[in-house]
């Protein structure tokens, strides 16, 4: 037990002494989080919205107000028929339109149900559900007010039309997939570069003639790494939380616990990496092309998997990241409880397993 | 040497890094021709000065002047008038031996008709008919630095910089290697050489000893001999370098 | 203490044969030296008798314990020390010292007195990181984290490689000292030179041994009489002395010439060569009869091979 802790203290040293590798660590999920959070993000201001108000009474004036003061519309009124709209939004002039009906008021009053139509351009999906996202809410909220000391509620279906994209699918959310990216990052990537640095300073060598069992060599690598990205984890949570407003939904402890999974899934994976890689570039080379890669593509955090071919829908399955996603999604957005991911789950269980099986198997006591 | 011609022209030249200063105001020249061996411990300074004598370092000050050219400003120039071989990087292991006397060559802008004539030569020379096709990689140590060294004078450079190019060689070897250094000088190419061997010390014209960044003796083998009462240059070289003070 | 029998080994599936069939043993308590050019295949048996590689052919054992078989209880008595650098770089002197202590389940403070005379010397040190240390220093701290386990058997493989002859010199004293304290000791070496200092040294060259004696043995079994032969205008004597002696061999060894004067045993060779070399029109001609050195055995086993 004092070498394993000898180790892991030796394992720290590298991490703290290497500016590159601490800018990595934690200078990534900074930038991750801000690159997404802001530069990508989903949320518009000053969208050209036009409003065409057929009804002209006080609930459509009280709407289009309420539009308009918020930051994320500017909204030009009337100005348009509904062939120029479609021409505006051709033309890219026009983000979103909202429609009244003639008897928009009435409807109100008299059926207690309204309908709005909202028209996105839904050429850059991710602006158009956003757009219809808040337009929805603020519809939302008046409706709400309305309702206020009344017995009967009154109802208003904003009918959302989707121009040029209509099969478009939820809102992704980035914050999920940040992490699955940035843990990958961290527990493959430095994981396997970390080991294979041993092999090429020739201090495996000296490793293996020792009597500190090999095995225990790579799981001492990885216990760092399990901290470390532990902070990670913690990090972009606080951040999505403070910076993005962000909440979690569901149970912290639970993602804790499905983070360290992740984590572990990972960290094998760096470890079978490493025993296979000669040099620290092929290693990297592998972690970024072989994993980093897949993560983007396959885990349904920048491209939705539906939408696929099949086979690459069958290949998703075997992304581990495709997993962690859906289960920080569920577990953040949703707040399901453990038995609505234990599939999830289970199946990140077996995927570690088998690359631990494997690692086992494959590592060698000797040099070839 | 008859005509003492001066190629490398070096004076008070140093190189600080922060407050540890490398090469501390070395002065010396070297003459065309000559076979200039540049010893020292480790860490004494050699690699930092061979570095800015091949213009890939800038002196923090001093002056020196490498085939006729400044090392401040004509660092380009010196480039195409300079060889360069080192123990650890030499050719290129994946390439065979024709594609290696071609790339080299290519880069110091050799023509095709030359390229074509010279590496005929140099092959034959090196009795290497036989293995033109070969990767570099597959030849024995003492032939790839036999090969390398052939290379670095493909363009006829003033003056080839050698940085240990004989360590861990075969005794015959070293001596083949020899050879054919000393054939380069005698067709008027200088050569700076390094080495950890002392025997290869009195194959040189002339040695210099660095130690904790300055030249603490120069001279020939016999006179630096004669000056510190040894009987080898081993000895001389023990005597200076015993009190050095620091490692890089 | 170690002993090979019949050992070889190949790579790239057969291509490369890195060490063939080689024997030799070394007693307890024994300095024993492999020396050869880079390439001759002495990493690859240190690296066998650490248990790192398995041989193709032979059998070996290093304290009584197979290499193969046995390879855990080797594992735990053997210090071995890489030919490259094999310290964290970034880690410092006394970092480096405490982490290799604690994984071979010891400490420094417990087997201090073995590696004191070597740790004093980078001592004023102890808080630089073993990155920015000149070549003699970190064979000395590498050397410390060999020994640090008290190992019974140390394998050094070319522990002076690129290091200046002056730290050589003390590396050769630490060996001394520790040979004194019972540890048995194999190292390898491309220098030539340092072949004296051992107590049995083998020569070897393409995977094979040349030769295996003391050093005083090798040489003293040179087949022929040796000469150092000194003139004005070295580069056109040792040019003159192969164009008319062809079939004595003569290379440069310093500032002299060395002659193997193969097959001509009945002659006064310094005499003749001396009036030779006068008519030839050289001057200061200096012809001494010279006891051959280990590199001088060395060449002449190479070019016997050859021939």
């Amino acid at each position: 037990m004092r070498q394993f802790i000898a180790f892991v203290k030796k394992e720290f040293f590298h991490v703290l002494r290497d500016r590159r590798t601490l800018l990595i660590l934690f200078g990534m999920p900074l930038a991750q989080i801000l690159i997404f959070g802001f530069a990508l993000t989903n949320e518009i201001k000053n969208a050209q919205v036009v409003v065409i108000d057929h009804a002209r009474d006080d609930a459509s004036r009280h709407i289009i107000n309420r539009l308009a003061a918020s930051s994320y519309f500017e909204v030009r009124e009337n100005v348009m028929d509904k062939n120029r709209m479609e021409a505006a939004f051709k033309e890219g002039h026009i983000k979103l339109a909202v429609v009244f009906p003639a008897r928009f008021q009435s409807d109100l009053n008299h059926q207690n149900h309204a309908q709005i139509q909202v028209i996105a351009d839904a050429s850059d999906p991710n602006g158009a559900t956003t757009l219809t996202g808040y337009v929805s809410s603020i519809i939302q909220d008046y409706q709400t007010e309305l309702n206020e000391g009344n017995g009967l509620p009154y109802r208003i279906t904003p009918e959302v039309r989707m121009l040029y994209n209509p099969q478009l699918k939820g809102a992704p959310n980035f914050v999920p997939g940040v992490m699955a990216l940035v843990l990958m990052l961290v527990s493959v990537m430095m994981t396997a570069i970390s080991i294979v640095r041993e092999k090429e300073t020739g201090t495996m060598e000296v490793l293996l003639v020792s009597p500190f069992k090999p095995m225990w060599v790579i799981l001492a690598k990885a216990v760092p790494y399990l901290l470390l990205s532990l902070v990670n984890v913690l990090s972009i949570l606080s951040m999505s939380v403070w910076v993005l407003d962000l909440p979690v939904a569901g149970n912290w402890l639970l993602l804790f616990a499905e983070s360290t999974l992740f984590i572990i899934t990972c960290l094998t994976l760096g470890i079978f990496i490493s025993i296979r890689a000669k040099s620290q570039q092929v290693a990297m080379l592998i972690s970024l092309m072989g994993m980093l890669l897949p993560t983007m593509m396959f885990s349904g955090f920048m491209f939705p998997i539906e939408n696929m071919p099949v086979p690459l829908q069958i290949f998703a399955n075997i992304v581990p990241a495709k997993w962690f996603y859906i289960i920080v999604k569920s577990i953040m957005i949703k707040g399901v409880g453990l038995e609505g991911i234990w599939r999830e789950t289970l199946i990140l269980c077996g995927i570690t397993l088998f690359f631990f099986v494997i690692s086992l198997k494959s590592f060698k006591i000797r040099l070839e | 040497m008859t005509l003492r011609e001066p190629v490398i022209t070096v004076e008070n030249l140093t190189k600080r890094f922060g407050d540890f200063i490398a090469t501390n105001a070395i002065t010396f020249d070297v003459y065309k021709g000559e076979i200039f061996g540049f010893l020292g411990a480790n860490g004494a300074g050699k690699t930092t000065a061979m570095r800015m004598l091949c213009g890939l370092s800038v002196p923090s000050s001093g002056r020196a002047t490498v085939a006729g050219f400044d090392i401040y400003r004509q660092t380009e120039q010196i480039k195409r008038h300079i060889g360069y071989m080192s123990q650890k990087f030499s050719l290129y292991e994946d390439l065979t031996v024709a594609e290696n006397i071609r790339f080299f060559g290519g880069i110091y802008g050799l023509s095709n008709h030359q390229l074509q004539s010279k590496s005929k030569a140099l092959i034959e020379r090196l009795g290497l008919q036989a293995e033109r096709g070969k990767l570099v990689g597959e030849l024995p140590l003492g032939w790839k630095q036999k090969l390398a060294f052939s290379v670095s004078i493909l363009h006829e450079p003033r003056i080839v910089f050698l940085d240990e190019p004989t360590g861990g060689v075969d005794p015959v070897t070293r001596r083949q290697f020899w050879a054919l250094i000393h054939e380069a000088a005698a067709s008027g190419i200088t050569v700076f050489v390094t080495t950890h061997y002392m025997d290869e010390a009195e194959y040189c014209n002339r040695v210099s000893i660095m130690v904790d960044g300055r030249i603490n003796a120069l001279g020939t083998p016999s006179e630096l001999k004669q000056q510190f009462g040894e009987p080898s240059m081993d000895g001389v070289f023990y005597q200076l370098a015993r009190g050095a003070k620091r490692g890089d | 203490m170690v002993s090979l029998k019949n050992i070889t080994k190949t790579y790239n599936h057969g291509t490369v044969k890195a060490v063939d069939d080689v024997s030799f043993s070394v007693e307890k308590g024994e300095l024993f030296g492999l020396i050869g050019p880079d390439g001759a295949g002495k990493s690859s048996i240190f690296r066998m008798l650490a248990t790192l590689l398995i041989p193709d052919k032979g059998s070996a054992t290093v304290a009584g314990h197979d290499i193969v078989n046995d390879y855990k209880l080797i594992r735990s008595k053997v210090g071995y020390m890489p030919g490259r650098f094999s310290l964290y770089p970034d880690l410092s002197i006394e970092e480096n010292l405490d982490f290799f202590a604690t994984v071979f389940n010891t400490t420094v403070k417990e087997n201090y007195h073995l590696i004191e005379d070597i740790y004093v010397q980078i001592a004023p040190f102890h808080k630089r990181r073993a990155g920015r240390l000149s070549g003699g220093m970190k064979q000395k701290l590498a050397l410390c984290c060999a020994l640090i386990h008290k190992p019974t058997v140390l394998f050094l493989d070319e522990p002076t490689t690129g290091v200046d002859p002056v730290s050589r010199r003390e590396f050769w004293e630490m060996l001394k000292r520790l040979r004194q304290q019972g540890i048995t000791i194999l190292v390898s070496t491309p220098y030539m030179d340092e072949a004296s200092l051992c107590d049995r040294i083998a020569l070897i060259q393409h995977g094979r041994i040349l030769s295996i004696d003391t050093p005083q043995g090798i040489a003293a079994a040179y087949p022929n009489s040796l000469y150092a032969v000194k003139a004005t205008d070295m580069p056109r004597l040792i040019h003159v002395l192969s164009t008319y002696y062809p079939h004595m061999h003569s290379y440069l060894f310093g500032e002299v010439i060395h002659l193997d004067a193969r097959g001509m045993g009945g002659y006064n060779l310094p005499d003749e060569l001396t009036q030779f070399l006068t008519a030839e029109g050289f001057a200061d001609i200096e012809v001494k009869p010279i006891a051959p050195t280990i590199e001088d055995c060395f060449i002449n086993m190479l070019v016997r091979h050859d021939t």
